[in-house]
């Protein structure tokens, strides 16, 4: 069988119709969109903003309260930079949680050592957000929750309408980086009571390097970049015309896909899920059952290291939370932050379905794991201790030192 | 950062087609070394006959980088005597699979542990029996 992609929470790939439209914009249409004095530009200007008013419309936004950027780790550092820069007073208490995009986290880690205040609100063993713990610690101090939509390792979904409400009744701003949950779940700004939204376009079968912030009409932001004073003032730099007509045609094609697409990757999903359970024993679920999206699965299975199994399944594009695919030789923090044992984190799986994706694949997978999964077990020294009624958990393991 | 596309050919053979897993049939030391908080684990054990290891076998939780280089080295060691098997270096085992990623140069100091703590358990053992 041909490769198959299952890692689309890293990246999907461009759809065809996506790069059609962009194409003009990488050929004959090559106008700056700030050059007001000829037709080039003004073209560029009239594509960049129906790619606006796409994006606005999918989420409930007018055009205005849209700016482009260079992906969803910008706007998220735009997001959280730009309101505490501009938030005017003593440095204030941004409320977060532990399993946000580094994006997110490193940002928010950097205000800490500048003097902000950052507090992590707890977490249940699906990666649910406390939303009682949420809201006893918002402190007068408090200027912003930064909240994500959906988890891209454990697929887990925060009630974000709910922190919207929160956010609002305390007068604090909420941010939420939606970049999983987009085109998988329905989000409105309005409804859900956001203040600013981070976009990626890659995420949504859309081109690299482009990605959006929504900011809500009157929210202030500092800008991390000056020049130009482009999107109005808080974010100078030439725009990326062609990746904004991409970022604009997914945004579109995302929401009018939205229901029946999902519908049909939740049949998927549950078709994986029941192959791996019915074929494999001692699996563990990571995330939450129901509320989580619906291209997503996250699987450790007991006494197999994950990059060894991907390593076997290599037909198939996977992505493990074993430290041993990581550079930094530490397992998942996400699985950490939720309480995932080391010892199963390591064993864990990402199964990212995507609209290439379909149920022969799906079967074809099932097999493979099931096949692998019991040739490495009986390889594994812990599978035999299980079977003798060793706790591996609780046994004293030698010291094995990572920084030889 | 994959570091499985760094593998050479040997190791991938020696990870598909492990050579001597299980336990061997009348061990005379066994060494169970590393974590499975840290992602791998080793049971190496030996037979020793006259002073030399005449079969080795490995059970081993790990990377592709750990599977390999446990069946490397129960490879190098079968046939050696104690002495000469606690001369093979982690580095020589890395050698032998014509190298490894440098983020997996730990997963052979891994088998290097499991041969040292295996034949440690011999000479234990054989203490314990001369004592009788």
């Amino acid at each position: 069988m041909k490769s198959i992609y299952m890692d689309h929470h890293a990246t999907t790939p461009l759809d065809p119709e996506v790069l059609a439209a962009m194409m003009p914009y990488l050929t004959e249409e090559f106008g700056n969109p700030s050059s007001s004095t000829h037709e080039w530009g003004r073209r560029a200007r009239k594509a960049v903003e129906a790619g606006r008013a796409q994006i606005a419309e999918s989420i409930g936004a007018e055009p205005d309260e849209i700016i482009f950027t260079s992906g969803a780790t910008e706007s998220d550092n735009l997001a959280v930079k730009g309101v505490a820069l501009s938030a005017a007073g003593p440095k204030g208490r941004i409320i977060t949680q532990a399993t946000e995009h580094k994006a997110i986290l490193d940002t928010v880690r950097y205000l800490e050592k500048v003097g902000y205040e950052i507090y992590y609100v707890k977490l249940d063993s699906y990666g649910l957000i406390d939303l009682e713990d949420l809201e006893r610690n918002i402190t007068p101090q408090t200027f912003l929750i930064t909240i994500q939509a959906a988890n891209s390792e454990i697929g887990t979904i925060q009630p974000i309408a709910q922190v919207g409400a929160c956010a609002k009744a305390h007068g604090v701003l909420f941010h939420t980086d939606a970049v999983q949950a987009i085109g998988k779940m329905p989000i409105n700004v309005n409804s859900d009571q956001i203040d600013l939204l981070s976009l990626s376009a890659h995420k949504i079968y859309g081109p690299k390097g482009v990605g959006a912030l929504y900011v809500r009409k009157g929210v202030k932001l500092a800008p991390l970049i000056h020049g130009g004073g482009h999107e109005r003032g808080m974010r100078s730099g030439t725009l990326n015309v062609a990746g904004i007509v991409g970022l604009g045609k997914a945004a579109e094609m995302a929401h009018r896909e939205r229901d029946q697409e999902t519908r049909r990757l939740l049949k998927l999903r549950e078709r994986l899920a029941n192959g791996i359970r019915a074929k494999i024993d001692q699996v563990q679920l990571n995330g939450h059952p129901q509320q989580r999206l619906a291209n997503n699965l996250n699987f450790s299975f007991a006494y197999v290291e994950g990059e060894s199994l991907i390593l076997a399944c290599r037909e198939v594009a996977l992505s493990s939370g074993s430290a041993c695919t990581s550079s930094s030789l530490q397992s998942s923090y996400v699985l950490r932050a939720i309480g995932v044992p080391d010892s199963l984190a390591h064993c864990s799986i990402r199964f990212g379905l995507g609209k290439s994706n379909n149920e022969e694949q799906v079967d074809f997978l099932v097999d493979l794991l099931a096949t692998n999964v019991r040739r490495l077990r009986e390889m594994s020294p812990l599978y035999d201790m299980a079977r003798e009624g060793i706790d591996i958990e609780n046994f004293s393991w030698s010291k094995h030192d990572h920084e030889h | 950062m994959d570091a499985w596309d760094e593998y050479t050919e040997k190791v991938m053979d020696h990870y598909e087609h492990p050579r001597n897993v299980g336990i061997v049939e009348n061990p005379s030391g066994i060494g169970v070394v590393g974590n499975p908080a840290c992602g791998d684990v080793m049971k190496l054990s030996i037979e020793v006959k006259d002073g030399i290891i005449v079969d080795a076998r490995f059970k081993t939780f790990g990377c592709g980088a750990a599977i390999a280089t446990s069946s490397m080295v129960t490879e190098m060691i079968k046939g050696k005597s104690l002495e000469e098997a606690l001369r093979v270096s982690n580095k020589a085992v890395a050698e032998s699979l014509g190298g490894l990623p440098k983020v997996k140069m730990h997963c052979s100091v891994l088998a290097e542990d499991a041969l040292k703590a295996a034949i440690d358990d011999y000479y234990k053992k054989q203490k314990q029996e001369n004592k009788k």
